[in-house]
């Protein structure tokens, strides 16, 4: 994709508004809650932090970039399988996270998980479910048995 | 009712196909962006806006002047207080609004905020909410004529006479001082609006990120009406919203400025604001400071409580407040213990803070009287040597009490505490702990096990205490059956992720018998929808809900009649089974529900009316009381008193459940809400009304890490009054989470002899007040 942008254009700003990809969210204006993460050659990245001229002719991977031939990908059937979301507004973020995440590390443990996604902030599910999810698309992308996506009860 | 069905609202989402307001792009749309104050309190001397209308893209620059002219520079809040939109002379907390600026592009607006050049004469601010009472504290509220002192209300509730008795005869009184602190939601997605004014046709179509679209729609009506935008003149839209939590109850003066400009220019003005500016100046929640007290017998029986309470409001009081109660509902705080004697005041004041509050998920002030309660009977158990678990078992109101009075007046409808707290001790083999805190203990380790068994109240509300400007809080639902058996359903209400999509739809589905995949929710379009009150103070199950049932059994009537018609039978001879009517003793004669819709609209009996449709608007009898048996282990490091929470056990009680998953998705979301206040959030302030982390960067909102692996189960005692006996959930958690993690990190202090710690409990207050007492060398050996 071609665009003209001004310097001082944000990349999270180039993608919105220029070339209306909204599944990319803005929570945020210190690089904190992890909202605006997409794939920059398959590196998670903040995109309300980078200049859209620093990704001239590099590969970015949105949310709407994760659907394949084949339907949805293991981390949006996790999320969904899992009730790993409620609002969705840090959900496209999120996602693209563990997609790198699970890209280095294809069977992490809980506590890896959680460090993993230290940097993207949820405010609405706790998190349980989104290490479940995460766990979900590991087992899905290992070709692994699928764990329960019942809730658990003690 | 009770499936776990996955969500339908889901696959937008997780295809980045939601639509946000700051998705949303209109032909012609400017961007505003706002001027905001350096200083908590000043005077204005100027506003030069020349070097900002310098630069190329920059349309307009808009004062509190500007807005004078049309009167459209004061608005009332929710809580019959008034707010400055823009101000035309005197600033009253950091980061107010100022200026607004309009530009072809969100970037040239930022350029025209920073060159519009303000003059300030700075004061000095009010910060401290007790002083502010002071008889001598400079009067804030200049602009209220006549206003002598910077007190705004005081409201009591229960037998002062009667509570002093038996404080003055009592065995045992505890009490504690605390402060619930100033917090603010942090949604993830900030407050924002698209003002679109069509001058040809006399319309506003508004887009905006609410929780309460129709009675928002009512009060621009208010606010506007007198320039011609009178309530058919209005459409507000909610879209998909980031996340509520009370946050999004409010209006905020950059919704009004966004109107008023687009009223005059005619063009859609978008208004969506930055992490900071939320932080900064959109409502805070909390900030109430409580002298708790309990009276008791000697064996720790509790014979009354007594609560006195300052609440800091800021500059206004702009309360997102359901009810006619200044405080809410905090009166509840009487908590789950059966006795009958209790007295409770308030006092609110104005200060130089940004003002509010709003509900920070709960049901308005009851986390506030859930904390004071639940510490205060930990200092009684403390006090009096008891296990903390058996003397709320000793002051437990029994399920037979039910329906109960509580000494302020209100009417709890069931519950059944023991079953809960006795399943949340068996989860977390409370017993073993103990054993094991023992042995800690000896080796001068700091383990604690902190409990909370909280009574909520939820559901705003029955007509007669609950209203927003008077507008009574019913909600409402409107179904429509189409020819081929499926449904459109329509709310009041309006989810910011609380998957009302999915539960509506099952509730209609097990009223009705259609699939819950066949019936279509909408919500938030003030033209489409019934009129409704919104989803906050987890009212949406217990009046959408039960509207939702309602609506289903006016349809179901209707079916009978027509299965009657249908089967020649009469409709005593008619039987119900989920999906279909049969006639008794003969079920191979039956219509589904399916066939009978189709009948509604092609073979309607004469004289009824054609098509399957039905609205039912419902005015709630009573509150509902969900409960809580919560119990936490924290274990604190004694050199760097980092805490650790090592298991977290919740058991909720929320009557009858439609769908377990999400409201276990709701249960961790809150209680993650509960540590957040516990341990980590808190808006802090210096003398000058400088705010001190105003951004997401030292404002900590817990990640993954923070957040401990959640362990939840439930208990079911239904709602005796609810048509399908749900009690509501959303806020459960966050109301019981912050008394057990509190209870734990001071049980686990008690070598040092410490009984009470105000959240946040963070390392260094713990070390700071050990350091102030001289308490750092204490032995810890027990």
């Amino acid at each position: 994709m071609t665009a003209e942008v001004e310097p001082r254009t944000l990349l999270v700003h180039l993608i919105r508004e220029k070339l209306s990809s909204t599944g990319t969210h803005i929570g945020c204006d210190t690089s904190s809650c992890g909202a605006c993460t997409l794939l920059i050659d398959g590196k998670s990245a903040k995109s309300c932090t980078i200049l859209a001229v620093q990704v001239n002719g590099k590969e970015i991977t949105t949310v709407e970039g994760l659907l394949t031939a084949d339907g949805l990908h293991p981390i949006q059937e996790g999320f969904k399988e899992n009730h790993a979301l409620h609002c969705g507004f840090c959900t496209p973020g999120m996602m693209m996270r563990a997609v790198e995440l699970l890209g280095k590390n294809p069977n992490p443990s809980e506590d890896e998980i959680r460090w993993g996604i230290s940097g993207n902030l949820c405010r609405c599910t706790g998190y349980n479910n989104i290490v479940k999810a995460i766990k979900y698309a590991s087992a899905k992308m290992r070709g692994a048995e699928l764990p329960s996506t019942e809730p658990e009860f003690v | 009712m009770g499936h776990s069905i996955k969500r339908k609202e889901d696959d937008r989402f997780i295809q980045g196909k939601g639509n946000y307001v700051d998705d949303i792009k209109l032909d012609g749309m400017l961007h505003m962006d706002i001027v905001r104050s350096p200083y908590a309190y000043a005077k204005i001397k100027s506003i030069d806006a020349s070097k900002a209308l310098e630069i190329p893209g920059v349309v307009a620059v808009v004062t509190g002047k500007d807005l004078e002219q049309y009167n459209l520079h004061w608005m009332p809040t929710l809580m019959s207080d008034t707010q400055m939109v823009l101000p035309t002379d005197t600033v009253m907390y950091q980061s107010q609004e100022v200026a607004a600026v309009i530009a072809t592009d969100r970037y040239i607006a930022r350029d025209g905020k920073e060159a519009v050049k303000v003059e300030y004469e700075p004061m000095k601010p009010l910060m401290n909410p007790h002083k502010a009472m002071d008889a001598d504290a400079p009067v804030l509220r200049t602009d209220k004529e006549g206003k002598k002192d910077n007190h705004i209300w005081h409201w009591e509730v229960g037998d002062k006479a009667k509570t002093d008795k038996v404080f003055n005869e009592a065995e045992v009184t505890v009490e504690e001082t605390m402060h619930i602190p100033r917090i603010h939601v942090a949604s993830i997605e900030t407050c924002g609006c698209v003002a679109d004014y069509k001058k040809v046709n006399n319309h506003l179509t508004m887009y905006m990120t609410t929780q309460a679209p129709h009675a928002v729609r009512t009060v621009l009506a208010l606010v506007a009406g007198h320039v011609g935008l009178t309530e058919e003149k209005i459409r507000v839209i909610s879209p998909d919203i980031g996340g509520g939590f009370g946050g999004k109850v409010p209006v905020y003066p950059g919704y009004v400025i966004a109107i008023a400009v687009s009223f005059l220019t005619g063009v859609p003005i978008k208004w969506v604001e930055d992490r900071s500016e939320n932080l900064q100046a959109d409502s805070f929640a909390r900030d109430y400071h409580i002298k708790a007290e309990i009276a008791a017998t000697k064996e720790g029986k509790i014979q009354a409580t007594r609560f006195k309470v300052l609440a800091d409001h800021g500059y206004t009081d702009a309360s997102a407040n359901p009810s006619k109660f200044p405080t809410g509902m905090f009166s509840i705080g009487t908590g789950s213990y059966d006795y009958d004697t209790a007295y409770m005041e308030a006092d609110a004041v104005y200060t130089n803070k940004p003002p509010g509050g709003v509900a920070y998920r709960c049901s308005f002030r009851v986390t506030e009287a859930v904390h004071a309660i639940e510490t205060v009977v930990d200092t009684l158990a403390l006090k009096i040597g008891k296990d903390p678990a058996q003397l709320r078992f000793e002051n437990f109101i029994k399920k037979d009490q039910f329906p109960w009075k509580s000494p302020t007046g209100w009417e709890y409808d069931s519950g059944d505490y023991k079953a809960g707290l006795e399943m949340a001790m068996k989860a977390i083999d409370y017993d073993g702990l103990r054993k094991e805190q023992v042995e800690k203990r000896k080796k001068g380790e700091l383990m604690g096990i902190g409990i909370s068994t909280f009574t909520e109240i939820v559901g705003a509300g029955p007509s007669k205490d609950f209203d927003i400007l008077g507008i009574k809080m019913f909600d409402s639902a409107e179904i429509r059956v189409h020819p081929t058996g499926k449904a459109i359903a329509r709310f009041g209400t309006k989810s910011q992720g609380q998957g009302h999509e999915t539960t509506y739809a099952q509730i209609i589905a097990e009223e009705l018998g259609i699939p819950a995949e066949n019936i279509q929710v909408e919500e938030g379009d003030t033209d489409t929808a019934p009129y409704g009150l919104g989803t906050y103070a987890s009212r949406s199950t217990p009046t959408a809900g039960a509207a939702a049932a309602m609506a289903a059994r006016k349809l179901k009537d209707k079916a009978k009649k027509i299965a009657a018609y249908l089967l020649e039978v009469s409709e005593d001879d008619l039987e119900w089974e989920p999906g279909k009517f049969s006639v008794k003793g003969a079920p191979e004669k039956s219509k589904t529900i399916q066939e009978i819709v189709f009948a509604a609209y092609t073979d309607h009996p004469q004289g009824m009316e054609a098509g399957f449709e039905a609205t039912h608007y419902y005015d709630p009898p009573n509150l509902t009381f969900p409960s809580g048996a919560y119990i936490c282990v924290a274990d604190i490091d004694p050199d760097t008193f980092e805490i650790k929470v090592r298991r977290f056990v919740a058991i909720d009680d929320c009557g009858n459940i439609i769908n377990p998953m999400i409201v276990q998705g709701q249960v961790h979301g809150g209680l993650t809400q509960g540590i957040a206040p516990a341990m980590y959030e808190e808006l802090l302030y210096d003398d000058d009304g400088n705010i001190l982390n105003g951004t997401l960067m030292d404002y900590l909102v817990p990640t993954a890490v923070e957040s401990p692996s959640w362990e939840t189960g439930h208990t079911i005692t239904p709602s005796p009054h609810h048509p399908i006996g749900a009690k509501g959930v959303g806020e459960s958690p966050t109301v019981g989470a912050p008394p057990a993690i509190a209870n734990a990190i001071c049980d686990a202090l008690k070598p040092y002899g410490i009984t009470h710690l105000d959240i946040p409990i963070t390392p260094f207050k713990i070390f700071k007040t050990l350091q102030e007492k001289g308490l750092l060398d204490t032995d810890l050996k027990m």
